[in-house]
């Protein structure tokens, strides 16, 4: 195709610079001296990162994120890998309707979800425990898990399977020796993606989350609500690269541009 | 035998997640379903009988017209955007060299997998009465005064296009790898312009790309929480952030529920409605 001109240039740059402009902005303020909001233009300083270690509040609601991300990505994984097998492998009545409720909550506004957790788990008696919290973020990022598992199935042959099956292998060996290899890139990068979707997830866990089950960004945004100050742009530098490290890692074991533009 | 486990496969393969999706998924909702048609006492705060007030008081009262159009409104904008932004930095994108455009394309996306809260703060920090980009006008002379743009409509559109415009660029870059680049070299030795290479032959085919991009945006900024409550401030209320008052604030359940289902509906038909459409013009260009 024939190469920009000096226009397309031109929007590019300035639709990168909107693009990263808040981030580069909130990493920028994160490295003030000052007491104020006020951007560096002299000297950096770390000491607001140094005072993230002096709030507990950050550091609890941060350890609470990770493991709350790593089980819920877990668990909506091992859910996830079965339901894809159907899903890809087989052609069964009602297989439309299974895709579609799979895929609803990436459809269904997360507010709903939201209003819909807090009624459900104040009617059994779970307000604010762990477990309640764990099955609302399963549900919201099982889409994303799915997603990546059903594009590796779908991209193989299942000529490969139906080989090892006449040359004698069991259903297990076939599990084990073929599809599994197939799928651990979709798994893996899957499971990344999950995770990061349980990490970053705010809308609905702002219902569900109780000062005892504190999320991050829950954390972040009620301490925005009441001020803004530079020590919640250092947090969130913290953030910023925590996701970039991810994101670095997804990138080697799957491609990054693969998961963002969705195509297997 | 052998035929009977085949046809069972699929569905016990599926029965763990299909459990959790009952049971966390279609009770809770149809939980709200039904709270929304109950009553609640304002003095007792008790909540008994069935009725219809809610939906009556959603539907009916100015305060929540209010909402429910400056939140139309904030998402036709953002869409609108959208669109205008997205699309030709999506075609910007597909005509770049080989290492670029990986590179860019990870560039502009990336930010879709940062917390909305983080980017939401940078806007707040870009926006502020004393923000960045007040003092640069400022240092520049280009401004007499500070620029209002924390807790106003068009600062939300802005923030909210920053978090959906991905979701568009993402779109039309999809829509555009099907463009078949022989055609346009084509339309090239045939004499066409530029101009008339991008309307007669680039834009008829990424048509369902925006359309598509436009239903995930403006789903997006209709039910946005955290970038309206920060950016638009507890006066700029937004049906995500009413329905959150409702809920956590004045505790009135049924209508912050009957709010939340009104959302769903509408959320729903416009999707739905406009899918139809987008199938029935475009479906010889749908894959």
């Amino acid at each position: 195709m024939s190469r920009n001109g000096p226009f397309a240039v031109l929007f590019h740059s300035l639709f990168v610079a909107f693009m990263l402009a808040p981030l580069a902005v909130v990493m920028w303020m994160s490295l003030t001296p000052s007491n104020l909001l006020s951007l560096p233009t002299t000297e950096l300083s770390l000491r607001w990162f140094r005072a993230i270690l002096g709030h507990s509040q950050f550091l609890e609601a941060f350890w609470f994120s990770i493991l709350l991300g790593v089980i819920a990505a877990t668990i909506a994984m091992l859910l996830a890998v079965p339901a894809a097998l159907a899903l890809a492998r087989h052609r069964f009545p009602g297989r439309d309707a299974f895709v579609a409720l799979f895929l609803s909550p990436l459809i269904i506004p997360h507010v709903v979800l939201g209003v819909a957790f807090l009624r459900f788990f104040t009617q059994i008696g779970t307000t604010g425990s762990f477990i309640g919290l764990l099955g609302s973020h399963v549900l919201v990022i099982f889409p994303y898990g799915l997603r990546l598992v059903l594009a590796a199935l779908t991209t193989s042959d299942p000529a490969i399977e139906r080989a090892a099956i006449s040359l004698g292998a069991s259903q297990w060996t076939v599990f084990r020796r073929v599809l599994l290899p197939l799928m651990i890139p979709g798994v893996a990068g899957g499971w990344m993606i999950s995770f990061i979707q349980s990490f970053d997830e705010v809308t609905m866990t702002v219902f569900v989350a109780t000062p005892s089950s504190m999320t991050l960004p829950v954390r972040m945004y009620h301490y925005i609500e009441e001020s803004i100050d530079p020590l919640v742009a250092s947090v969130s530098t913290v953030v910023i690269l925590l996701t970039f490290l991810l994101m670095a890692i997804v990138d080697r074991i799957y491609g990054l541009d693969r998961i963002l533009v969705g195509k297997g | 035998m052998a035929d009977a486990t085949r046809r069972r496969a699929p569905y016990l393969l599926s029965l763990p997640a299909l459990l959790i999706f009952a049971a966390l998924l279609l009770v809770p909702l149809a939980m709200i379903v039904g709270l929304s048609f109950q009553a609640y006492d304002l003095n007792t705060g008790r909540i008994e009988g069935l009725t219809l007030g809610n939906y009556a008081d959603t539907l009916g009262d100015s305060y929540y017209h209010g909402i429910f159009l400056r939140t139309l409104g904030i998402a036709l904008a953002t869409t609108l955007v959208c669109i205008l932004i997205g699309a030709p930095e999506a075609y910007f994108l597909s005509r770049m060299k080989a290492p670029w455009r990986s590179i860019f394309l990870i560039v502009t996306l990336s930010p879709l997998l940062i917390s909305v809260v983080v980017r939401t703060l940078g806007w707040a920090l870009l926006f502020g009465r004393n923000g960045v980009i007040n003092q640069v006008l400022a240092a520049l002379g280009l401004a007499s005064g500070p620029i209002p743009m924390l807790y106003t409509v068009h600062g939300v559109i802005i923030a909210l296009v920053h978090v959906a415009v991905p979701f568009m660029v993402i779109s039309v870059w999809a829509s555009l790898q099907r463009l078949d680049p022989r055609v346009i070299r084509a339309a090239q030795s045939l004499g066409a312009s530029e101009f008339t290479i991008f309307r007669r032959i680039v834009l008829p085919q990424v048509a369902p790309g925006i359309l598509s991009g436009s239903l995930i945006v403006f789903a997006l900024a209709a039910s946005a929480f955290a970038t309206p409550a920060i950016i638009g401030g507890r006066q700029l209320k937004v049906v995500a952030t009413a329905t959150y008052d409702e809920f956590l604030g004045t505790l009135n359940w049924p209508l912050g529920a009957a709010v939340a289902v009104v959302l769903l509906i509408v959320n729903a038909t416009i999707m739905l409605t406009y899918n139809r459409i987008v199938e029935r013009r475009y479906s010889r260009f749908a894959q």
